[in-house]
């Protein structure tokens, strides 16, 4: 209906100019529809293979509503309710002008009556009311995907925010007849805000809380269902040079994501998942009912993190994922850190360095002690004393062959515990810096010293924490 | 354990002086629900609408009363039921036409049974199904009081239970919550057919009714509800109008309600 108006309007003016802006006839020209396929559908964070064909087709998709107990955090379940089995719900990719015909199945075991509101619908309702189905029974409707984009489908059956709240939501997306552009990975995340009856945190089957709903108060921000769903071994993985792509969507029912990637800038995003893409953003806003496509390529390799900025959803709600991108990291792109010196505004004084209340796990034998040492080295002191302990002439004293070092065990220990200011002689140079006190535990202190009489041609020396401890408070 | 709790109710019945003096007696098995006006959950918020007195059976019907009626009434058997009347569905967790079975204990309440069943069993015990406003209109009260519904706790009550999944297995109707009037499970067991289960929100078999999509889809259903913050009564509004008249569902059973017959002698 939509396109005629602005065309009758410019041919009753006259101007038939006006009329050829305002519509591209071959936006809207495609191929006769041919055949028949069932649509493939996956569950977060999997995304259905692009599609191929060059015309648009019938599309069987079926979905199934359940009602399900399923982990929001560790120790902490909920009943969702699902389209699919999983939250979000499965994700559905068609392509333009396919006809869709769309069945939703409503569990018999479930308690509510159910519905599927796709934003990629054109028609009343999106096929709310074509599809409000009761308990153990199931009904079909069919829609043509008039409009590619990446789309929100919601459950919409009164009342519609504790359905959106249990989790009924997901994406479709709808490609473009000339396709997406090709890339190396795909994901599907969805944010998704809940209210339950116990804090954040709190042990057990929690309930939907309906006054922290209305309030929109939640106490679980979390992508795809579940705080730690993209975290661990569930990380999205991907490989440096890969190009990826996010879709990645809003379920609600009340938050707006401020989605990010922390250590990334998104090449592309397809703002609110339509067909025009911004370059070169940083953080992108993807409202509760809406999406949002971000392509990036990893440049470089590590963990790229999720978040929503609204940074305290990510910190203490759960909004939280993690990319692993491997290989080896193009130290160009990213250096890491090169350096960490002490900044002295007050002047040369012995600095402390905070301590990491981390507990470390003891080692046990010395092999596991200069592993740990290895890390603690890298952490700590490989930044002026080099990755392979040769230090830095006139600066940083060296710690391979060192005379210094293998002489007295006891004064390394103190050095790494207390710092070290003034003149010293290594290896027959002269040293006249400062050395910050590290702040580190006597298991680390231990590790760290055992690695590094370990390596480079020291003497071999295990130190423990025991030797430590005994330096520690000699000096006090 | 079901006994004291009728003998109980019955006690608090009378003691509470619900037992009008003209009318015939109560039989046991029911209540007496004094009528009076309330404002459903759609409709014109300036009209409240009136109730009229009537009796409500004092808890949903069991499997066992269902045998009953089945071995008595054959075409409402599994087998031989017309599939006009009741879906497919119909009775599915018994294991037979006259065996319940272990996932149909006696005294749960009886479950995958359609509108008209419901109706054909109540009119053969000379009853009928409460209307959709006499059930609300009872479904208000608590332990204590008569309409709890401004009592966030007690809305928060029911609309836990219908956030849970359904158990395998539904308890015994007499464990349900009993209301100050000994009506039992209105909430937390089973949801319940009413007679216009239809009526309000969708006529007749018209799913494109548009006072439907007004009432219940998405933000619309906001629009012509009296209390947008009662989600349990939004809730029962959505699931009666997702069903038709011979749809049998896994935890939708039913209860009687009969008119207060006048005692009139000539």
């Amino acid at each position: 209906m939509k396109p005629f108006l602005p065309v009758l309007i410019a041919l009753a003016s006259g101007s038939l100019v006006a009329a050829g802006q305002t519509t591209a006839p071959s936006e809207t020209e495609d191929v006769p529809l041919k055949g028949e396929e069932v649509a493939i559908l996956t569950d977060p964070p999997n995304v259905p293979p692009p599609i191929t064909r060059k015309h648009p087709t019938r599309v069987t998709v079926e979905l199934e509503v359940t009602e399900v107990v399923k982990r929001m955090a560790d120790g902490v379940d909920y009943t969702f309710w699902t389209f699919g089995g999983s939250v979000p719900g499965k994700f559905i990719r068609v392509r333009q002008n396919d006809e869709v015909d769309f069945t939703l199945k409503n569990h018999p075991s479930s308690k509510m009556p159910h519905n599927i509101d796709l934003h990629a619908v054109t028609g009343p309702g999106g096929g709310a009311k074509a599809t409000f189905t009761a308990p153990g029974h199931k009904t079909n409707f069919s829609f043509k995907a008039v409009n590619p984009g990446l789309y929100i489908y919601h459950c919409a059956t009164a009342p519609v925010g504790m359905h959106i709240a249990n989790g009924m939501y997901g994406l479709i997306l709808v490609e473009p007849k000339e396709g997406l552009p090709p890339v190396d990975k795909e994901f599907y995340v969805v944010q998704g805000d809940f209210y339950t009856t116990g804090k954040y945190g709190e042990p057990g089957l929690q309930g939907f809380d309906m006054e922290k709903a209305l309030e929109e108060n939640p106490d679980y921000v979390v992508f795809n269902g579940a705080v730690g769903s993209m975290t661990g071994e569930n990380a999205l993985q991907a490989s440096i040079g890969e190009t990826v792509r996010l879709f990645v969507g809003n379920g609600g029912p009340n938050l707006v994501s401020s989605f990010h990637v922390i250590g990334e800038i998104f090449d592309r995003v397809y703002t609110e998942g339509g067909s025009r893409y911004q370059e070169n953003v940083q953080t992108t806003l993807v409202p509760a009912g809406g999406a949002t496509i971000c392509e990036f390529k990893l440049e470089t390799s590590g963990d790229f993190i999720l978040v929503d900025h609204s940074i305290f959803r990510a910190f203490n709600k759960g909004a939280l994922g993690i990319l692993d991108a491997t290989g080896e990291p193009d130290l160009v792109v990213f250096s890491g850190q090169k350096k960490d010196e002490v900044y002295l505004p007050e002047g040369g004084v012995v600095q402390a360095i905070p301590s990491d209340s981390r507990p470390a796990a003891a080692a046990a034998t010395k092999e596991e002690r200069i592993a740990a040492g290895k890390i603690v080295y890298g952490a700590n002191c490989a930044a002026c004393h080099m990755p392979n302990g040769t230090g830095v002439p006139a600066a940083f004293p060296p710690l391979a062959k060192s005379d210094y070092l293998n002489e007295d065990v006891d004064r390394a220990i103190d050095v790494v515990l207390h710092g070290l200011q003034g003149e010293v002689t290594v290896n027959g140079d002269k040293f006249n810096s400062i050395m910050p006190k590290l702040g580190l535990s006597d298991e680390a202190v231990s590790n760290v010293l055992t690695y590094v009489y370990s390596e480079w041609g020291n003497s071999g020396e295990e130190v423990t924490p025991a030797q430590v401890a005994k330096v520690r408070a000699a000096r006090k | 354990m079901k006994h004291a709790v009728l003998v109980l109710a019955c006690v608090a019945g009378f003691a509470r002086g619900e037992e009008a003096v003209g009318t015939s007696p109560v039989p046991p098995e029911m209540a007496r629900v004094e009528g009076g006006e309330y404002l459903p959950m759609f409709g014109d918020r300036d009209q409240p609408r009136q109730v009229d007195p009537f009796l409500l059976d004092r808890l949903p019907v069991t499997n066992a009363e269902y045998l009953r009626f089945v071995r008595d009434h054959p075409k409402w058997r599994r087998s031989r039921v017309s599939r006009l009347l009741a879906a497919e569905n119909y009775l599915a967790h018994w294991t037979g036409d006259l065996e319940p079975g272990p996932g149909a204990p006696a005294d749960a309440p009886v479950v995958n049974v359609s509108w008209f069943a419901a109706r054909a069993f109540l009119k053969a015990r000379g009853k009928r199904l409460p209307t959709e406003d006499e059930w609300e209109f009872a479904a208000r009260a608590d332990a204590d009081r008569a309409d709890a519904t401004r009592d966030p706790a007690f809305l928060a009550r029911i609309l836990a239970w219908y956030g849970k999944p359904n158990p395998p297995v539904l308890p015994a109707v007499s464990n349900a919550e009993t209301d100050l009037r000994g009506v039992a499970g209105m909430h937390g067991l089973v949801w319940e057919w009413v007679r216009d289960f239809n009526n309000q929100t969708v006529t007749g078999a018209a799913r494109n009714d548009a006072s439907l999509d007004r009432s219940l889809f998405c933000a619309g259903g906001a629009l012509s509800a009296t209390d947008a913050a009662n989600y349990a009564a939004f809730m029962r509004y959505a699931f009666r109008s997702s069903l038709e008249g011979n749809f049998t569902v896994t935890n939708l059973g039913f209860r009687g309600a009969r008119d207060l017959e006048t005692n009139i002698n000539p």
